[in-house]
C-alpha cells in the first residue's frame, strides 16, 4: 500500500478545501471499499480526508413530504429508520440485502453510491482493464463475465455497479447533492452514473473533488407499497446476480402508477422506464408484467455466459409485481 | 508540503487508553494484534469477507481489518478480551461454551462480538433481510433461527459449526431477554 496522509474533516467547507488542494486525495467514509482497494493497490491516494465526523449524519423529512438523507448516515441507520421503512420500504430492504451487519454499520450512503465494481479483473493488477487503466483493454468481454452487464455496456467495459441501495434510490427518483470549492450542486441519480461509452473510468457526474452531502428522496406515495428482491449465489452475504426494486399502485386491477429498477444488469442501477410505460394504465396481470419486462429487456445484449440474466430479470419483474398486486388486494 | 504519513494517537480499548504512533496504513486489526498484544481478535481474509476480525466500535459491530487505526481514535473499542466481566464469562460466551458453538475456535471471537451486536440490534428493533415486513407497524421480528442465520451471515466458520452457533446465539438472546 502506498503511504498516505490522514486528516479528519470537521466541516464541509474544510473537507472540500482539503480535497481541492490535492488531486491525489480521497474522501474516506466507512472505508469498506476504499481501504480494501488500497490494500490491492487499485486505489493509491496520497491523502485521506475522513468525512465520518461531518455533520451529515441526519435523516429528516422535507417540507414537501420527502426525505433527506445525509451522506455519512450509515447503511444500518438508514435501514433502521422508521420513516424509511414506512415510506420507502424497498429502500430499507435493499440496504439490508447488502453486505453484512458489520459492514452496514461502517458503510456510509456516500461511499455506497461510489463503491467500485466487483469485476475480478478490475482488482487484478496483472490483467488489462479499461476502467482501472484506460486503454489497456477489457479482460471480461472474452473472459469470466457470468456476473457482468446485459444492458448499456460497450466493448470497452461490461462491468456492473454492485450497489443494492442505489437500485431502490433510482426507483424513487433520488437526487444526489454535493459540495465543491465553487459551491453546491446536485444530480438526479438517473443521470449521476455516466454512460460507459469509451470512457468506463469516468463513472459519475460529480465534479473533481466534490463531496457528496446527501441524497434527497422526493415524496412518492407509491413507494409505501414497494419491495426489493435480490438473487445471489448463496442465501446471504453475497453480491447480487440480479435484483429489482418495485413499487406498485393498483386499483380495480389496473396499474395506476409503477416504479421498477434493476440491479446487477448494468454499469448503473437500471431504471426500467420502458416497462413502467407499458404497464401504466394497463391490467395488473402476470402476462402484462412479463410483457413489460420483455419490452424493457428487448435492448439486452447478453455476453456468451450471462444470457441467464435476461430470464432471471424477467422472472424477478413478474414475481415482484405479482407479490405487490397480491399485497394490495389484501 | 507532503502530509505526514504517521500519527501519534490514543485508542480507547476495553475501557483502557493506549497511546501509540501508527503508520496510517495500519488497520485497527493489525494495531490490536501486532502493537497492543490483543491477539484475541483474529485475521481471516483481511478483506472484510469473513468476520473473524469483528470488534465493537461505540457498541456496534465492525470489521477491524477494513478500519484504519488512525480513523478509530476517539471511538470506544471493545474486543473479545473486554467482553467478560473479570472471570465471569459474558452470557454470550457461556452460551457458546455450553452449546458447543465452536470447533477449532478460530472464528469464535468474531462470532461472539458479532452475536453481541446482533442481540443489541434486535433489541433496538432493527429489521433484517430475513424480516418479512420491515415496516415499523409490523413490529419487531422474533429472533428465529432464520433471523439469526441472516444476521450472523457476516461471520464465516471454516469448521461449519453453524448449527450450534445459531443455537448459542438464540440461547444467549433468550437469557438476556429474561434478565432484562
Ligand atoms: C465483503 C463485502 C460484501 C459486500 N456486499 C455488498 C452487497 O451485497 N451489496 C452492496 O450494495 N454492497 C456490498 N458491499 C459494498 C459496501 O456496501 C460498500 O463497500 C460500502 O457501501 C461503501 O461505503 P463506505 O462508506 O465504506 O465507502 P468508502 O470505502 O469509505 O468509500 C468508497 C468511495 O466513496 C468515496 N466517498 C466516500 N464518501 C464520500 C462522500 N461523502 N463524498 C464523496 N466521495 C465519497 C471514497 O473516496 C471512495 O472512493 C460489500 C462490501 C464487502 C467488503
Ligand atoms: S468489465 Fe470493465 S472493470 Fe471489468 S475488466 Fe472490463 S473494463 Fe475492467
Ligand atoms: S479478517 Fe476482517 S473480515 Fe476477514
Ligand atoms: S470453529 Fe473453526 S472456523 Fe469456526
Amino acid at each position: 500500500m502506498r503511504d498516505f496522509g490522514y486528516q479528519r474533516a470537521h466541516d464541509v467547507p474544510g473537507a472540500v478545501a482539503l480535497l481541492g488542494a490535492d488531486p491525489d486525495a480521497r474522501y474516506l467514509g466507512g472505508g469498506t471499499n476504499l481501504v480494501d482497494l488500497m490494500k490491492t493497490g487499485v486505489e493509491r491516494p496520497a491523502l485521506l480526508v475522513d468525512v465520518r465526523e461531518l455533520p451529515l449524519d441526519g435523516i429528516e423529512s422535507t417540507d414537501d413530504g420527502g426525505l433527506r438523507v445525509g451522506a455519512t448516515v450509515t447503511n444500518s441507520d438508514l435501514a433502521a429508520h422508521p420513516e424509511v421503512r414506512r415510506r420507502y420500504p424497498a429502500l430499507a430492504e435493499a440496504v439490508l440485502a447488502g453486505a453484512s451487519g458489520q459492514l452496514r454499520n461502517m458503510a456510509t450512503v456516500g461511499g455506497n453510491l461510489l463503491q467500485r465494481t466487483r469485476c475480478g479483473y478490475f482488482t487484478d493488477l496483472s490483467k488489462p482493464c479499461n476502467k482501472r487503466t484506460p486503454g489497456s483493454g477489457c479482460s471480461a468481454v472474452e473472459g469470466e463475465h457470468h456476473n457482468h452487464a446485459i444492458l448499456g455496456a460497450t466493448a470497452h467495459c461490461v462491468a456492473i455497479h454492485p450497489s443494492d441501495m442505489g437500485v431502490a434510490l433510482t426507483a424513487f427518483d433520488a437526487v444526489v447533492t454535493y459540495e465543491t470549492v465553487d459551491g453546491p450542486g446536485q444530480s438526479p441519480l438517473a443521470e449521476f452514473y455516466l454512460p460507459v461509452g469509451e470512457t468506463p473510468h469516468l463513472e459519475t457526474a460529480l465534479p473533481p473533488g466534490a463531496l457528496i452531502t446527501g441524497v434527497t428522496l422526493p415524496p412518492a406515495p407509491v413507494a409505501a407499497r414497494s419491495r426489493y428482491r435480490k438473487v445471489r449465489e448463496r442465501a446471504s452475504y453475497a453480491f447480487a446476480i440480479g435484483s429489482i426494486a418495485g413499487a406498485l399502485d393498483v386499483r380495480d386491477g389496473v396499474v395506476r402508477e409503477v416504479r421498477v429498477a434493476f440491479g446487477a444488469v448494468a454499469s448503473r442501477p437500471w431504471r426500467a422506464r420502458e416497462a413502467e410505460r407499458v404497464l401504466t394504465g394497463g391490467p395488473a396481470t402476470a402476462e402484462a408484467f412479463a410483457a413489460a419486462a420483455d419490452a424493457e429487456l428487448a435492448a439486452a445484449e447478453p455476453l456468451a455466459d450471462n444470457a441467464y440474466k435476461v430470464t432471471l430479470t424477467r422472472n424477478l419483474v413478474v414475481a415482484l409485481l405479482t407479490e405487490l398486486t397480491e399485497e394490495a388486494a389484501r | 508540503m507532503a502530509p505526514s504519513t504517521s500519527s501519534a494517537l490514543t485508542l480507547n480499548i476495553n475501557g483502557e487508553k493506549h497511546t501509540l504512533t501508527v503508520d496510517h496504513r495500519t488497520t485497527l486489526l493489525d494495531a490490536l494484534r501486532e502493537r497492543l498484544d490483543l491477539t484475541g481478535t483474529k485475521k481471516g481474509c483481511d478483506q472484510g469477507q469473513c468476520g473473524a476480525c469483528t470488534v465493537l466500535m461505540d457498541g456496534r459491530r465492525a470489521v477491524s481489518c477494513l478500519q484504519l487505526a488512525v480513523a478509530a481514535e476517539g471511538r470506544e473499542i471493545t474486543t473479545i478480551e473486554g467482553v467478560a466481566d473479570g472471570d465471569r464469562l459474558h452470557p454470550v460466551q457461556q452460551a457458546f461454551l455450553d452449546l458447543d458453538g465452536l470447533q477449532c475456535g478460530y472464528c469464535t471471537p468474531g462470532q461472539i462480538c458479532s452475536a453481541l451486536g446482533v442481540i443489541q440490534e434486535h433489541a433496538a428493533g432493527w429489521p433484517s433481510a430475513a424480516t418479512t415486513d420491515v415496516r415499523p407497524e409490523a413490529g419487531v421480528p422474533e429472533l428465529t433461527a432464520e433471523e439469526i442465520r441472516e444476521r450472523m451471515s457476516g461471520n464465516l466458520c471454516r469448521c461449519g459449526a453453524y448449527v450450534s452457533i445459531v443455537q448459542a446465539v438464540a440461547e444467549a438472546a433468550r437469557a438476556e431477554e429474561e434478565s432484562a
